[in-house]
């Protein structure tokens, strides 16, 4: 039996992904409650499907994220 | 749409602290200056570090991204040091200019280290690696490629079909092909979105895929 999970994973959307560009506009607000260790997916449940499903801009909310909690 | 809070906190005195110095003049703005750049330098030092692995790109040439970002970085919070709100820290505010110039440098180098990749060669062998699929499945995945192919050529616009081919079935990263098309990030996404949709829409109704809700596992 074929395992189609990785093609299914990718071929699911979620129509609550607001895309790159409001996540992008509040990607700090999020950071910054995630940081603090609020529930941030539930306050932007759009922006927690976006970056779980954007590979580019969940780089960069990791990257952003690795930046505050280790501040130079 | 998923805003902020319209009434931003009061700033706390950190963030209050950077807005004084970098709106205000002399020394102390310069000041103010100095120490931003100088952070935002480690920022993205760190950042393209931390990707150092999937990039490709270390030593002075590494370095040397990293300052760019910094600068650009730096350049782009002046300009909009006005739109700060206080939504969040002033420092994570700034960061996120970081992370978005090192992104962007990232997706234009790539070009210098893959001078031969494309964005429209069509090898269609490539699909099973892309989605992990079981070499020893032969028939199953050629006839699930050939279903995918049919639903690509029939049921895609021309732009969401030149966009997948481009970054899923060649696997280019999608900022580099921000850099190659001059198409924003949001715009490369939204049309694999689609495309997404109607490859899933097109195996399921054509019984290659079963319906099931969105999150079921």
């Amino acid at each position: 039996m074929t395992d189609w999970t990785a093609l299914e994973r990718f071929l699911d959307t979620d129509p609550a992904d607001v895309g790159c560009e409001q996540a992008m506009d509040i990607l700090h607000v999020y950071a910054d409650l995630l940081a603090a260790g609020a529930d941030a997916a539930s306050r932007y449940p759009g922006v927690a499907a976006h970056l779980a499903a954007c590979g580019p801009c969940g780089e960069d909310f990791r990257g952003l994220l690795a930046a505050i909690t280790h501040e130079p | 749409m998923e805003r902020p809070e319209k009434l931003a906190p009061p700033l706390d005195a950190v963030s209050a602290g950077w807005i004084s110095a970098l709106t205000g003049t002399g020394p102390a703005r310069e000041a103010g200056l100095v120490r931003l750049h100088g952070l935002l330098v480690r920022v993205a030092a760190g950042e393209v570090r931390r990707r150092d692995a999937s990039s490709g790109i270390a030593g002075p040439e590494l370095d040397d991204l990293a300052h760019q970002a910094a600068a650009d970085a730096m350049l782009a919070i002046i300009a909009k040091l006005g739109t700060f709100r206080g939504e969040s820290r002033f420092t994570t505010w700034a960061y996120r200019f970081v992370v978005l110039e090192v992104s962007s440098k990232l997706g234009r180098h790539y070009w210098r280290q893959h001078p031969a990749a494309s964005l429209d060669a069509e090898d269609w062998d490539r699909l099973p690696d892309r989605f992990g699929l079981d070499p020893g499945e032969q028939a199953a995945q050629a006839e699930m490629i050939t279903a995918i192919r049919h639903a690509v050529d029939q049921e895609l616009t021309a732009r969401q079909r030149q966009l997948f081919i481009a970054v899923v079935l060649n696997g280019v990263p999608l900022d580099a092909v921000v850099a190659r098309t001059g198409m924003t990030r949001n715009s490369i996404y939204k049309a694999i979105f689609d495309a997404r949709r109607k490859i899933r829409a097109f195996l399921v109704a054509n019984g290659y895929l079963e319906h099931r809700k969105l999150g079921s596992p």
